[in-house]
């Protein structure tokens, strides 16, 4: 559907060496993405040989997506952050705030019509705010983006200071529905998901607002003496970042069955880490929000093969992190190569 | 002519920056189907008054009009809307999108409210046939040479619906075949009633294309003339408000008979790209290096001086050969580089010009021998007075100070070590006449002083003024090593500028 | 009066001030300092003791972000050390005895270290972005910091480890003496030596500086060791004063906090110039402010928001636009009343 599939199938077509050299050093985006998948598929060979054939199960792959389902819609927002070479620190704790807040809102008795749009425009107003931060205050995207972290965290603590529990059937409904094909299922959180990303992946491939956003993280300046709306772009990044964590926060609330303050501390940096295994670029404007699909996947794919280990979950964020830094490593590499050509 | 209504003009148009004046009435006009260049040395205000013309600036006073109707821009993209476009000398595109996005973003064709890339892509190959250029549209632009990013901004503009196109520089990056074709480009939009504004240092090509030409000078307007009605003598005089000051005139570096030793020499140093090369270089002489952008003169400079290191061949000192693992190990030998790029590679714009030139010998010092602060100073305001730096204020920040002053800062700092060679490039790179023959005349001193000293410029009548002998580079490789007397202008050009492709 | 205004120092020296007067206008005996058994104690001696771990880690930020870096590892380097002292302590046959503790410190300043060096690698000599080099050991820094005290809260009863947090030198606490001798070493060789400068030039142009001959590998990789082992020190008064290791809670958001003080006393996130007196008085305005919210009972978990909104004023408040703001305003006020005396006069 979008740029990362058709060039994965392009990039394994043109056989012949030289041709596909010229290709890649022509798109040198695409590498880190095609990277990922092949990480992806090494994990997905690996478990199945090291877990005889237990691992790729309809059972196994339809949890993927139902217990990473949250992160994915942050991963979603995460990236349109990191495109225009900003980041956003907030996700997780924005989750929090508006998980608790719609989890409180239900429990006072408010209707799912009214708590669900609430958490929606709850995440959406703090990404406004770091947005303007960044626009219009020039503030670097790190630092307001850590005021967004401490507002929504604390926020999270103004609304309920423990957790709560959620009774409410339709927002339950969300979760324990499974829409089943065989012995593969999905869940209405699963499908908001994935709606997530290809309308994400649309609007970056297909629309101005999309182009405009890889621009300003390509060059900035260059892009405003273009005549492109960049303060839009760049405010509406963080909103939808901010709209994704609402979303996650409902997400997260339906699949746990309540809202609770402390969730989602250091998501954020789960996202980040997603989102840049999943081949987009920290420096902006290079990247696929399929990629960062592939990157939460990933993600949710180590956690999975340490849980079935039964090894402790602090390995989680060891693994994590050095992989992280493999592909970081892979990046720079990308970034110097295609570095040599512009001065 | 003279008597069509203007396109363009502008009057009375002052700009402050902070205290000073960047501009003080000034008045510009711009004729339907005209190029106009606009002249003046550095700081006389020219990007200023672009910067007015395109709505990146908003004037403190002065008047606009388009067609005789007065108008206000209060960003470029009104500017835009207006069909004024400019094409910058720094490439202000977007590196990480493809070739067609570049010409087309932000007016892509658009098919039921989604982008239509397959028509966006036809249409950018056509418009880059018109340019001559063969690239593929859907590459990453990054991925090409700066001269076929320059083309690619030119055709951004071209499809545009543009009324006034506006030049900034736009032939410094291009070889002699892409200029004649940015020129065939330019009389084609003429013929189409276009104005175009055209700013370069190269005079040839403003007597070339242009019929009008206007001087500033100190932010003033010293007149508007016809191309044909000035001579190149006047126009210069009128851009200097004074005559050129003539080079420093010395005697020509006699190479030593008696077989002493190079002070260095470059024996088969090459890289991937850079094939091997031999240079070499007697004390006191200056070597002028002659190429095009991308010939080579650059990775060679790099070479010689530790910045790159080469990956076959050997560098001799003094006939001893050495290894240079970095340019800290290249100085602490005597060797000296001054990039092309100041602003990226040059200046520490936020610290100080004293802290700016005393910067590579307290780095050679050791961070914790620290120079005594009053001993730095007076280093510091010593070569501002032996290079005539201006303004002299050891306290001002260098990024504030003119291009001319800036290279004269970088080159104070690279002789405050005392090197033994000297490697410039580009040293007079977009700086005005005044300076540029003023940092000639440096060069021709230490040289005299027993400096040895590499001189690249992409003006070949500077190679030849300068050097003692001429380096001519070509694609990548050395063509031949002459001396200057021994060359003239055409013949240097001829080697020089042997037809290359435009994008491998 | 308008190089006071002007000068870098003046918005948190005023913020500070600001926060003091609050302080004790609402409770008088915010001031008071008392001496018991020749020891001094009160809010202000709190604030100056609670301090010390933010300060050493916001004084190696300041130099790891005057490099135009950023070390995100600071808080899981914190844990490690913890960990590390405690362990050592925790199995050892003498926990109360003088060298016991010594060891244990040394060896955990030392394991910080080689994290430092490590940050280092990534950012000087693989070109890693810092955010990105430093976040890989925040990720993994706390795993490992699980795997020494095997995913448990390793406790002891050490009087000469306790001594380091809650201990007082003749009638200061300790942990006020370690920040003031990192203060002052610092200090002494950032400006009584190049290295300030080098490191400003490395921050402002780091390829200028490198064609210039300055080692910008060496004092990048150096400001990364600097920050560890300042972090290391600040992770074990973190343990001392709670007298465990808690691999999940020590130096949990610090990082953010010490860029947060870092960037109140004035120092751009863009790198180059620095001010340690800014970042020193950054911390006290965090410190103090954590002590306002406390007292006035507000739960400590909610205190983010105030923190947030603390970063936004202060941001919005240096913004360039902001400043130009008040520029017009004043210029336009300027201006009208120099427009009413030429009316008189004419």
């Amino acid at each position: 559907m979008t740029a990362a599939v058709t060039t994965t199938k392009d990039g394994t077509a043109a056989s012949t060496a030289g041709r596909a050299g010229t290709f890649m050093a022509r798109r040198s985006a695409l590498l880190p993405a095609l990277a990922a998948v092949i990480i992806l598929a090494l994990l997905f060979a690996g478990a199945e040989l090291f877990l005889r054939g237990d691992f790729i199960t309809p059972r196994n792959l339809s949890a993927l997506l139902l217990d990473n389902a949250y992160l994915l819609v942050l991963a979603v927002g995460m990236t349109f952050v990191i495109l225009t070479s900003g980041i956003d620190l907030s996700v997780g704790s924005v989750m929090a705030f508006t998980g608790i807040l719609g989890a409180r809102l239900l429990a006072e008795g408010l209707p799912p019509a009214i708590a669900i749009p609430a958490m929606l425009i709850g995440g959406a107003a703090i990404g406004l705010v770091i947005g303007l931060l960044v626009q219009v205050f020039s503030v670097q995207p790190f630092i307001a983006s850590l005021a967004g972290l401490f507002l929504a965290r604390g926020l999270a603590f103004v609304v309920s200071l423990s957790s709560i529990k959620v009774e409410d059937s339709a927002t339950l409904w969300l979760q324990t529905t499974r829409l089943r094909l065989g012995d593969w299922y999905i869940t209405p959180t699963g499908i908001i998901a994935l709606l997530a990303v290809a309308v994400a992946a649309f609007v970056l491939h297909y629309t101005r607002f999309g182009r405009t956003i890889y621009a300003v993280g390509g060059q900035e300046q260059s892009a405003r003496l273009m005549g492109l709306n960049v303060a839009r772009a760049k405010v509406m990044a963080y909103v939808i970042s901010g709209f994704c964590g609402g979303l996650a926060g409902l997400i997260l609330t339906a699949y746990s069955g309540a809202g609770y303050p402390r969730n989602g501390i250091g998501t954020e940096l789960d996202a980040i880490a997603a989102v840049v295994i999943g081949g987009t670029l920290l420096s902006g404007g290079r990247g696929y929000v399929l990629g960062s699909m592939v990157g939460v996947f990933v993600y949710g794919t180590i956690k999975t093969i340490i849980t079935f280990m039964g090894a402790e979950q602090s390995w989680m964020q060891i693994i994590v992190g050095t992989l992280l830094l493999v592909f970081i490593v892979i990046q720079r590499v990308i970034v110097a190569r295609s570095g040599q050509k512009s001065p | 002519m003279d008597e069509a209504v203007p396109l363009v003009e502008l009057s009375g148009v002052k700009v402050l920056y902070g205290a000073e004046r960047a501009l003080d009435d000034v008045a510009f006009r711009l004729l339907p189907g005209e190029v106009h260049s606009l002249m003046g040395e550095n700081g006389a205000g020219k990007s200023t008054l672009i910067r007015v013309l395109t709505g990146a600036l908003q004037p403190h006073a002065g008047a606009l009009s388009i067609d005789g109707n007065p108008v206000r821009f209060r960003s470029e993209r009104d500017a835009l809307r207006a069909g004024v476009s400019p094409v910058y000398q720094e490439i202000d595109l977007l590196p990480n999108l493809s070739v067609a996005e570049n010409i087309f973003v932000g007016r892509e064709p658009r098919r039921w409210g989604r982008i239509d890339w397959r028509t966006m892509r036809e249409r950018a190959a056509e418009v880059l046939a018109d340019l001559g250029l063969t690239v593929d549209p859907t590459s990453e632009l990054g991925s090409h040479s700066v001269a076929v990013q320059q083309l690619v901004a030119i055709a951004r503009a071209l499809t545009a619906e543009v009324r006034v196109l506006v030049l900034d520089e736009p032939t410094s990056s291009l070889d002699t075949d892409e200029v004649g074709e940015l020129f065939r480009v330019i009389r084609e939009l003429k013929q189409r009633g276009v104005a175009i504004v055209f700013i370069s240092h190269f005079l040839d090509q403003v007597y070339e294309i242009s019929d009008r030409i206007t001087v500033l000078r100190d932010g003033r307007l010293v007149g508007e003339y016809l191309t044909t009605e000035l001579l190149r003598v006047d126009l210069v005089a009128k851009m200097l408000g004074k005559g050129i000051p003539l080079p420093h005139e010395r005697q020509p570096y006699e190479d030593e008979a008696d077989g002493s030793l190079p002070v260095l020499e470059a024996r088969g140093v090459g890289t991937a790209s850079l094939k091997p090369t031999d240079v070499s270089l007697g004390a006191g002489e200056v070597l002028g290096v002659a190429g095009l952008l991308g010939s080579g003169r650059t990775a060679l400079a790099r070479l010689l001086t530790g910045v790159d290191r080469p990956d076959r061949g050997v560098l001799l000192i003094d006939g001893d050969p050495r290894g240079l693992a970095s340019p800290r190990a290249a100085l602490a030998m005597g060797l000296a580089y001054s990039s092309e790029n100041r602003r990226a590679e040059g200046i520490i714009s936020e610290l100080s010009v004293a802290d700016n030139i005393t910067l590579a010998l307290q780095a050679q010092r050791g961070a914790l021998r620290r120079l005594p602060p009053a001993r730095a100073r007076e280093l510091a305001a010593s070569w501002v007075e032996a290079l005539d730096i201006r303004p002299a204020q050891l306290d001002k920040p260098a990024g504030e100070l003119s291009g001319g002053n800036q290279q004269k800062v970088m080159l104070a700092r690279l002789l405050a070590l005392a090197p033994r060679v000297l490697v410039l490039d580009e040293p007079t790179r977009g700086i005005d006449v005044g300076a540029k023959a003023e940092i000639q005349r440096i060069v021709g001193e230490l040289a005299e002083d027993g400096l040895s000293v590499v001189f690249i410029s992409a003006e070949l009548e500077e190679v030849l003024r300068v050097g003692d002998r001429v380096a001519i580079l070509r694609d990548m490789h050395l063509v031949d090593t002459l001396p200057s007397a021994a060359v003239t202008i055409d013949s240097l050009l001829a080697l020089v500028a042997r037809p290359t492709e435009t994008e491998s | 009066m308008r190089n006071i205004v002007r000068h870098r120092l003046f918005w948190p020296a005023l913020a500070l001030a600001t926060l003091i007067t609050v302080n004790s206008a609402a409770r008088p005996q915010f001031l008071r300092v008392t001496m018991r058994d020749g020891e001094l104690y009160g809010a202000l001696i709190d604030i100056l003791r609670n301090s010390a771990p933010l300060m050493l880690v916001a004084l190696g930020m300041t130099i790891v972000i005057a490099t135009r870096g950023i070390d995100l590892s600071v808080g899981a380097v914190m844990a490690v050390s913890g960990a590390v002292a405690l362990t050592i302590i925790d199995g050892s046959s003498d926990p109360n005895g003088v060298g016991t503790v010594l060891i244990a410190v040394v060896t955990a300043i030392a394991v910080a270290m080689v994290l430092g060096v490590w940050n280092g690698l990534l950012v000087s000599v693989f070109g890693i972005q810092p955010i990105i080099a430093t976040l890989v050991l925040m990720l993994a820094g706390r795993g490992a910091a699980l795997l020494v005290t095997d995913g448990f809260i390793t406790t002891v009863n050490s009087e000469p480890f306790a001594f380091i947090a809650s201990g007082y030198l003749t009638v200061l606490p300790f942990a006020f003496f370690i920040s003031v001798a990192a203060i002052a070493s610092i200090a002494i060789v950032e400006r009584r030596t190049a290295l300030g400068m080098l490191t400003e030039a490395v921050g402002i142009n780091p390829e200028a500086s490198r064609l210039a001959g300055v080692r910008s590998r060496g004092i990048i990789w150096g400001a990364y060791v600097l920050s560890a082992v300042l972090a290391g020190i600040a992770g074990i008064i973190y343990a001392s004063n709670i007298k465990a290791a808690d691999a999940n809670a020590a130096g949990l958001l610090i990082e953010l906090y010490a860029i947060l003080a870092v960037v109140l006393g004035g120092t751009s996130l863009q790198g180059g110039t620095f001010s340690l007196a800014g970042t020193v008085l950054g911390v006290l305005i965090i410190q103090t402010l954590n002590s306002t919210i406390l007292f006035m009972g507000i739960p400590s978990a909610q205190s983010p928001v105030f923190f947030a909104v603390v970063v936004v004023v202060v941001v919005v408040i240096q913004s360039q636009k902001v400043r130009s703001w008040i520029r017009a305003l004043g210029a336009s006020g300027r201006n009208r009343r120099s427009a009413a005396t030429t009316e008189v006069a004419s």
